[in-house]
């Protein structure tokens, strides 16, 4: 088991024509996921890498069956490829492109209300369930299967953790990247739910950083409903506030949102957190310990 | 990105939201026919830099006729102004707003940004205008209403009316309040801004609302879209590094610290600095050099990182995913040479080929100093510039 994604996720690139597409595309396809498809308006009929491409979602679903959609399309188009793949009823869209303007992403967040489709992203590595399925741009090989949830909102903060996992012999059931913008699909909660209830997943890292209270509101989350243990870090302690942090999210506005008070809460919360982002698999490892199930998760 | 305060006003007037009379003045002559122009009692004398706080750092005043105008505009033009919002080194004054003065009977806050929590945008308004509405948060939460729109119908008349009623604008004034509020949603969404703030918003004696002051920011994202505004950007109020940054689109923040540094991905950009300090050393800058980061980008990176003479040393911190090892240190190596750097550089590569690119570093015969984690190169870098 895992979250979210398997081997049997049949999945189709939107935007597949374009250069990082294509790139990825033949990353994912060697990893082994499925593209069962692309689409790009007005290339439909043709073929990029022995994949079919289509002129519409609609369309690409209809004749490859399939249920999820990365998306690598332009900034000023992604918000509307969005919403298509929505309108297809996939059940998932997992949206890469960054720099999509944030009233884009309010309208999309409204559209998508009670409709089926679960949206990862904007601005985010992917979703990767290792030795199974990779959707998206995260180097693949530092991935191992196992039982560790992963959810982050930074990329390459992810791939340390992750690599830092993998080195010490314990595997990952999925790895979540929500991705760094300010409103994005889904969220640190609804990854923890997945995780607490995934039979395969017995603890959870979780990445945040500086911008918003969504770490806050995980915590209080955590404390309340998880059953499995959860250990976290935060980046951006030194940041200075007013200051975007690369991330179109993380920035500290009106006092709000700092490394301290996420990290306060989280404590509260019985979170272990990560003092550098060095030790966040040491940290992890400990709590496995603690917690007499370091045997179940240490894969090799 | 940010605007000044006239510029603001000028968008706000253009969609026929309220806002007094003034002009942009960048001498004091042209201050002074500004002045004559506007023909009222009282003039109001503003500096225009990108930075709240104006007025207590003596950057707003207010003349009864020419010859204070005059005075005043001699006076702020050219002045270095320290607020809240400059830091110590302060902003210099270089344009003047000069508006007609007006017969403020009460004045109120009100907001327009984006809740991360709902992923709407929210209007908020308060009757405790002209002070920080951080404060009025603070102390006094129940006197700040809000309310969450929907971008279908966008701010709707009836949730105008029920702020303005709650903030106590009188029932009078109460048609032009609402109309004001739908007017500045209308310039949030059209003009794609991250914040739109009015504080004050002040009734008048002759049963005027107007915007007092207007700050406006925007979504950097959304700019491609808003041509009219891009031209409006102020490079001389932008740290020139940032913007021979965004150029060679790298992500760079100035910080006060001796140690530069060059990473890939914001989120280990920002978990670098966190680890330098944690080994009490202090990062000089937060630099992302994003994914593709190639050898021409990796120069520039250290271009712009050595022109802050504080600098004492740097280092790279790269996790190769998608980008390899080999070609990064290639790029390092390549641009030591360019560079002719002489202070310590501390690389840490992992990922992607790490064997080949730390033998690229190696075989250079450069001065490089590698190491194997995060916490590893931080500890060095930091000894290294002691």
């Amino acid at each position: 088991m895992s979250v979210y994604i398997n081997k049997d996720t049949k999945v189709i690139v939107q935007g597949i024509t374009g250069s990082t597409a294509l790139f990825h595309t033949k990353q994912m396809v060697e990893y082994g996921t499925q593209i069962v498809g692309g689409v790009t308006p007005g290339k439909g009929g043709t073929e990029v890498e022995g994949i079919p491409v289509f002129n519409t979602v609609a369309e690409a679903v209809e004749k490859t069956g399939a249920n999820a959609s990365v998306i690598y399309v332009p900034a000023p188009f992604a918000a509307d490829a969005i919403m298509e793949a929505t309108d297809a009823e996939m059940d998932m869209a997992i949206c890469i492109t960054e720099h999509i303007p944030v009233l884009d992403m309010v309208k999309v967040k409204r559209y998508m209300e009670g409709k089926k489709t679960r949206l990862v992203g904007p601005n985010c590595p992917g979703v990767i369930t290792p030795e199974e399925c990779k959707i998206g741009i995260m180097p693949g090989y530092i991935h191992k299967k196992g039982h560790v949830g992963v959810v982050s909102r930074s990329g390459t903060l992810t791939y340390e953790a992750v690599h830092q996992l993998s080195e010490a012999g314990i595997g990952q059931s999925t790895a979540v990247g929500i991705g760094g913008d300010p409103v994005n699909g889904t969220d640190f909660i609804d990854v923890l739910k997945a995780f607490n209830e995934d039979d395969d997943t017995e603890a959870v890292i979780m990445i945040g950083e500086i911008g918003g209270t969504a770490e806050e509101e995980a915590a209080e989350w955590v404390k309340a409903n998880m059953n499995k243990p959860v250990v976290g870090f935060i980046g951006g302690r030194t940041a200075p506030p007013g200051k975007r942090m690369g991330h179109a999210g993380a920035i500290i506005s009106g006092g709000k949102g700092t490394a301290d008070e996420k990290i306060r809460v989280m404590n509260e919360c019985g979170i272990e957190v990560a003092e550098t982002p060095s030790v966040m698999g040491e940290t992890l490892i400990q709590v496995l310990k603690d917690q007499g199930i370091y045997d179940k998760c240490k894969t090799h | 990105m940010n605007i000044h305060e006239y510029q603001g006003k000028q968008i706000m007037r253009d969609f026929g939201v309220s806002v007094p009379n003034g002009h942009v003045a960048y001498t004091v002559d042209e201050a002074v026919e500004a002045a004559k122009k506007l023909g009222s009692d009282v003039t109001v004398v503003k500096a225009q830099i990108h930075a709240g706080g104006r007025g207590k750092a003596g950057g707003v005043k207010i003349a009864k006729n020419l010859d204070e105008v005059r005075t005043y505009a001699d006076e702020i033009l050219g002045k270095t102004l320290v607020t809240h919002q400059t830091g110590p080194e302060g902003k210099e004054v270089k344009r003047l707003l000069i508006e007609e003065g007006c017969d403020i009977q009460s004045e109120y806050y009100v907001g327009l940004v984006l809740d991360r929590a709902t992923s709407r945008v929210t209007m908020m308004a308060s009757e405790e205008g002209g002070t920080e509405i951080e404060e009025v948060a603070a102390e006094t939460p129940e006197k700040i209403f809000k309310e969450v729109i929907d971008p279908v119908t966008g701010l709707t008349p009836f949730q105008a009316r029920r702020l303005a009623f709650n903030i106590n604008i009188p029932k009078e004034a109460v048609g032009k309040a609402v109309k004001f509020m739908l007017g500045l949603y209308d310039v949030f969404v059209k003009k794609d801004c991250s914040v739109a703030e009015i504080n004050p918003l002040v009734t008048t004696g002759d049963g005027d609302v107007l915007a007092l002051d207007s700050k406006l920011n925007f979504d950097d994202n959304a700019l491609y879209r808003q041509k009219d505004i891009m031209e409006l950007r102020d490079l001389e109020e932008e740290d020139p590094k940032e913007v021979e940054a965004s150029k060679f689109d790298l992500s760079y923040i100035a910080l006060d610290g001796n140690i530069g540094c060059m990473v890939n991905g914001a989120g280990l950009a920002m978990a670098t600095m966190d680890t330098i300090k944690h080994y009490n050393g202090d990062p000089a800058n937060f630099l992302d050099v994003g994914g593709g980061a190639t050898a021409e980008k990796v120069t520039e990176a250290f271009k712009i990182i050595l022109s802050d003479d504080n600098v004492k040393g740097i280092f790279v911190n790269i996790f190769g995913g998608i980008m390899k090892c080999d070609v990064i240190a290639e790029g390092v190596v390549e641009a030591t040479k360019q560079i002719g750097l002489t202070l310590p550089l501390v690389v840490r590569l992992e990922g992607t080929n790490v064997d080949a690119g730390k033998k690229i570093l190696e075989e250079s015969g450069l001065n490089i100093t590698s190491a194997d984690s995060m916490a590893e190169g931080a500890q060095k870098i930091v000894e290294l510039v002691k």
